[in-house]
């Protein structure tokens, strides 16, 4: 799929590529023991490194490098050995060292790759060109005082990954693809938490347009948009702009550029020429990192099962098609709750009930997963009812129903319901005697030809059963009984 | 003569009950009281009660029998180590309000050792200076005078100048350096004591205020090489805080001191053999290379083919670390602040204030060797000639077993000289300059006056982690030396 701006002076492609901030999930902050809980009162958790005051120095937290590893291993990504952390200089009141250590050089892991799927079920793949490691900054408050500003250095010091991908983006929509995808692939990681509300995944988005087969022209980034609606939304608004520059014979400037959602723009936040010098070196408070291909093998053994894996095993295991083994995959809990409910049991049977009436039943309650009104193993009991011949298909639903609704068991309610299907062939029988006397018009003209009254004939009989009735038993007593 | 003794002489002292840590205490608090005024060789002076607290704690451990290895000897701390609830300002005034919560891990260990820590030394501003000009609480005097010519005031050299000072006048018994470029070796040879800067990483940085953070190790300064050693056991050792900081074990470093160096090989540099370096220098080496010999060392010519790009090297990479090392001084957190509307205006105003000039000019430089488009001609190639440099030394060390050099082109000169020309200025540490950037361990041993009356040193440099030969061989050299003078101010002079 292509996403194509028409302009006056022909067709325009976008080239897009994303720079993502994820905060890595870690006890304590990248260079300090610092906590790094979201939410704290304001400088409670600032060690004497994050606030930089004089002597202090940074240790490298293993933790971080671990999960910095493990998310370039989820990336298909080649991981450096040798990395290094260099300063990057600038004076700003939420960065107390005046220097945020990072690695600009030697980043820890090299190029990988993202596979998106896009809408009818396309896929691609997106190039990923690097990730980093390095420090978050402080956060200013400007809203405590009329005429002050205040400083919270609580975010100072977290560990961020910072994920560069290839300029490969086409669309908006691909970009929203890829986003999704990553936070996919970084939550079933868990190293990061992927909450952009909560900041701790942002994007710069990297903006360019051209025509057909021409080389890149000069790009626009976008800072620190903070959901994947906004980002598509920016990257449409952006792309417009710099389209309607060009066709107008003006040129579009290289710069750092803000996009304001509530008016549905984007504005210069800094133009090439006041951009940062940043003086950037290896800091020497820091040795090379240095890590072990063994140390990188038993982090790559103990990975989670990625989505992609999941998906094709899903699909290969319990008989999932593609586009059920995707929408469950999606999220890990929903996957987990899966496979808890297809575990030794029919699989496709399982998909159905759980993407057909659990996620209503979710819906309708306004609840997730996580707090499911009907746990995965009672699901599953409700399936081996049904697999055993307790209850049949349609009396399921109505036994589900009340599981929503009572939180009950499913045989408890069977029993208490007296549900329980109806096996007993001379009970069957005798309805079906009952049936064919009461239509005796209807059995003479089946007996004629007219087999697709065969239909009405097992409706009948599981009526005057209500529904109760073992449906293959019931088949088979009308089929002898009507043939004879 | 309570002032006058070594840290040895001083524990065994203690030990043998002859005095007490006490009468130790207050023989050194009152020399600063009278001799500090007019050398400012100390910014802070500790309260009296507390160092008398100390000594009276070290008195207890001596009396059962639990003295540590540097218990109740006065030590003096360079105004560069973070002290727990005393301030601490790097000579600076934009630290002149700082009180850390925190001691540094080189003094909590002399805490651990027993010291007793008697004032915080004056020093050059971040400790950049060879000549202890550049405090922002006033120039240090050199104890010493030149005969005949007593009034004109030296330096002390720099940056450890208030610690050298303070420990040639019998204001302290030892005092800690730190030596980023030659700070320890270069104040040491001015004033007439023993300085040991370790190899890179002995000691840890961890709570010392950073000037160039790949360049600046602490070490000790004393009136002998065998204190040196005992002193710098007590400050060295792994300490996980400091990443750059060494897990090799730390050895018994006194014990080096009087081992027989027969059979050493001593390299002698040419490349030191520089062209204006005074007679009485050269000449006081010569004495140096006879004395070795005459101890059964065997004398070595050696080339250091990149020592001349060591100043200029060093005068990139320092100022480029320092640079973003001193970013963090912003008026924002702690230290001196100067309000302004602006946020770049508190930054101006606070560090235009803070800063004295040679910080200024350094920290200008070394946003200068790193900035867009100058970084590989300066910054890129320092650090490879850094690389050359060290090469040097090492395949030096395939040859010898430590270099004998000058530690200092001249004897201590004259407050004002060479304060207007900053090279001149960095020409004094040119020979200190190239053991800092290749991290390898170098004492300076004062070995005897000039002419007029001046104490003059020469420097071991060894291998890295080697300082027990250097320590070895400085103890050969302090023997023959004889080294005996005690400088014309000192507590105990004309007593």
């Amino acid at each position: 799929m292509s996403y194509i701006i028409e302009g006056k002076t022909g067709s325009w492609e976008i080239v897009v590529g994303l720079e993502v901030h994820a905060q890595i999930i870690s006890h304590s902050k990248l260079f300090s023991g610092a906590s790094t809980k979201f939410g704290g009162e304001p400088n409670s958790q600032v060690s004497l490194v994050d606030a930089a005051f004089p002597g202090m120095l940074p240790v490298i937290n293993r933790e971080c490098v671990a999960q910095a590893v493990r998310t370039g291993l989820g990336l298909n990504a080649r991981i450096n050995l040798q990395s290094r952390f260099d300063r990057k200089n600038y004076f700003y009141a939420d960065l107390p060292q005046g220097y945020q250590i990072s690695q600009f050089e030697h980043p820890i892991v090299g190029e990988g790759s993202i596979e998106i799927e896009l809408a009818g079920g396309e896929t691609r793949q997106i190039g990923i060109t690097r990730l980093h490691m390095e420090q978050d900054a402080g956060k200013l408050l400007h809203d405590q005082d009329p005429t002050r500003s205040f400083v919270d250095l609580n975010r100072s010091g977290v560990a961020l990954m910072e994920i560069v991908s290839e300029p490969d983006i086409r669309a908006p929509e691909e970009a929203g693809a890829y986003l999704r995808k990553l936070r996919q692939i970084l939550r079933y990681l868990g190293t990061c938490d992927g909450n952009m509300d909560e900041g701790s995944m942002r994007a710069d988005v990297n903006v360019s347009v051209r025509k057909a087969g021409e080389p890149f022209r000069t790009r626009c980034e976008i800072k620190n948009v903070n959901s994947i609606r906004f980002v598509m939304q920016a990257i449409e608004i952006e792309a417009a702009r710099q389209v309607e520059i060009w066709e107008n014979g003006g040129e579009v400037d290289q710069e750092t550029r803000l996009f304001d959602p509530g008016r549905g723009e984007t504005r210069t936040m800094r133009s090439k020429e006041d951009a940062h010098d940043y003086r950037y070196f290896p800091d020497p408070d820091l040795l090379p990192l240095v890590i072990e291909q063994e140390w990188v093998d038993g982090l790559k053994a103990a990975l989670p099962e990625l989505p992609d894996a999941k998906r094709a095993r899903f699909q290969q295991q319990y008989g999932v098609p593609f586009y059920d083994a995707g929408v469950l995959v999606a999220e890990q809990s929903v996957a987990d709750f899966f496979e808890t409910v297809a575990k030794g049991r029919d699989g496709k049977l399982a998909v159905t009930w759980v993407t057909g009436e659990l996620f209503s039943a979710l819906n309708r309650t306004g609840r997730t997963i996580e707090n499911s009104p009907v746990s995965a193993d009672a699901l599953g009991k409700m399936l081996d009812l049904i697999a055993d011949g307790t209850i049949n298909g349609k009396i399921a639903k109505d036994v589900f129903e009340d599981m929503v609704e009572t939180g009950e068991s499913p045989d408890a309610i069977v029993e208490k319901k007296g549900l329980k299907q109806v096996t007993d062939t001379g009970v069957i029988d005798a309805a079906v005697d009952a049936i064919m006397a009461k239509h005796a018009d209807k059995v003479a003209e089946y007996r004629s030809g007219k087999d697709k009254l065969f239909g009405f004939f097992v409706g009948q009989v599981m009526k005057e059963t209500k529904g109760k009735a073992n449906p293959a038993l019931v088949n088979d007593a009308l089929k002898a009984k009507l043939d004879a | 003569m309570l002032t006058r003794l070594t840290l040895t002489e001083a524990r065994a002292g203690l030990a043998a009950r002859k005095f007490s840590a006490r009468d130790l205490a207050k023989a050194h608090l009152d020399a600063i009281d009278r001799l500090n005024p007019k050398l400012n060789a100390y910014i802070t002076v500790l309260p009296e009660k507390d160092v008398l607290a100390a000594a009276d704690a070290a008195d207890a451990r001596y009396a059962n029998g639990t003295a540590r290895a540097m218990e109740g000897l006065p030590v003096g701390v360079k105004d560069l180590f973070c002290t727990k609830g005393v301030k601490t300002t790097a000579a600076s005034k934009i630290l002149a309000n700082f009180i850390p919560l925190y001691e540094s891990t080189v003094t909590a260990r002399l805490l651990d050792a027993g010291s007793v820590f008697v004032g915080k030394t004056n020093l050059d501003e971040f400790a950049m200076g060879s000549a202890n000009i550049t405090s922002a609480f006033g120039s240090v005097l050199n104890p010493w005078q030149r005969k005949g010519d007593e009034a004109t005031a030296l330096v002390p050299g720099g940056s450890s100048g208030g610690s050298a000072a303070a420990v040639a006048a019998g204001l302290a018994l030892a005092a800690t350096g730190t030596d980023t470029g030659g700070s320890i070796r270069q104040p040491a040879a001015f004033c007439g004591i023993v300085g040991l800067k370790p190899t890179y990483g002995r000691c840890s940085r961890w709570g010392t205020i950073a000037y160039a953070s790949s360049l600046d190790q602490a070490g000790p300064m004393t009136r002998t090489v065998a204190d040196a050693g005992l002193m710098l056991e007590a400050m060295a050792g792994f300490d996980e805080k400091d990443s750059t900081c060494s897990n090799r074990p730390v050895p018994a470093f006194a014990q080096a001191v009087g081992k027989s160096v027969k059979g050493l090989r001593v390299g002698i540099p040419a490349e030191y053999r520089a062209p204006g370096l005074s007679p009485e220098i050269s000449a006081m080496w010569e004495q140096g290379i006879a004395w070795l010999r005459d101890a059964g060392c065997e004398i070595v010519d050696v080339s250091l083919p990149h020592t001349k790009y060591g100043l200029a090297t060093y005068y990139i990479i320092a100022p480029a670390e320092c640079s973003s090392n001193l970013a963090r001084y912003d008026g924002i957190r702690f230290g001196v602040r100067k309000d302004a509307p602006t946020l770049d205006g508190v930054y101006e105003l606070t560090r235009a204030e803070g800063f004295g000039e040679e910080v200024r000019n350094r920290i200008l430089m070394g946003t200068y060797v790193l900035s867009a488009g100058y970084y590989d001609a300066y910054y890129l190639k320092a650090q490879k000639v850094r690389t050359l440099i060290k090469r040097d030394f090492v395949q030096a060390f395939e040859q010898v077993d430590v270099l004998l050099t000058p530690t200092a082109p001249s004897a201590a000169f004259a407050q004002g000289e060479n304060a207007d020309d900053p090279v001149q200025m960095y020409l004094n540490d040119i020979f200190t300059v190239p053991a800092s950037m290749a991290g390898v361990p170098a004492l300076s041993v004062p070995v005897g006056l000039d002419a007029k009356g001046l104490p003059l040193g020469l420097q071991i440099i060894g291998r890295h982690f080697d300082e027990e030969t250097v320590l070895s061989v400085g103890g050969a050299l302090e023997a023959a030396a004889g080294f005996a003078h005690t400088p014309t101010l000192h507590a105990e002079a004309g007593a």
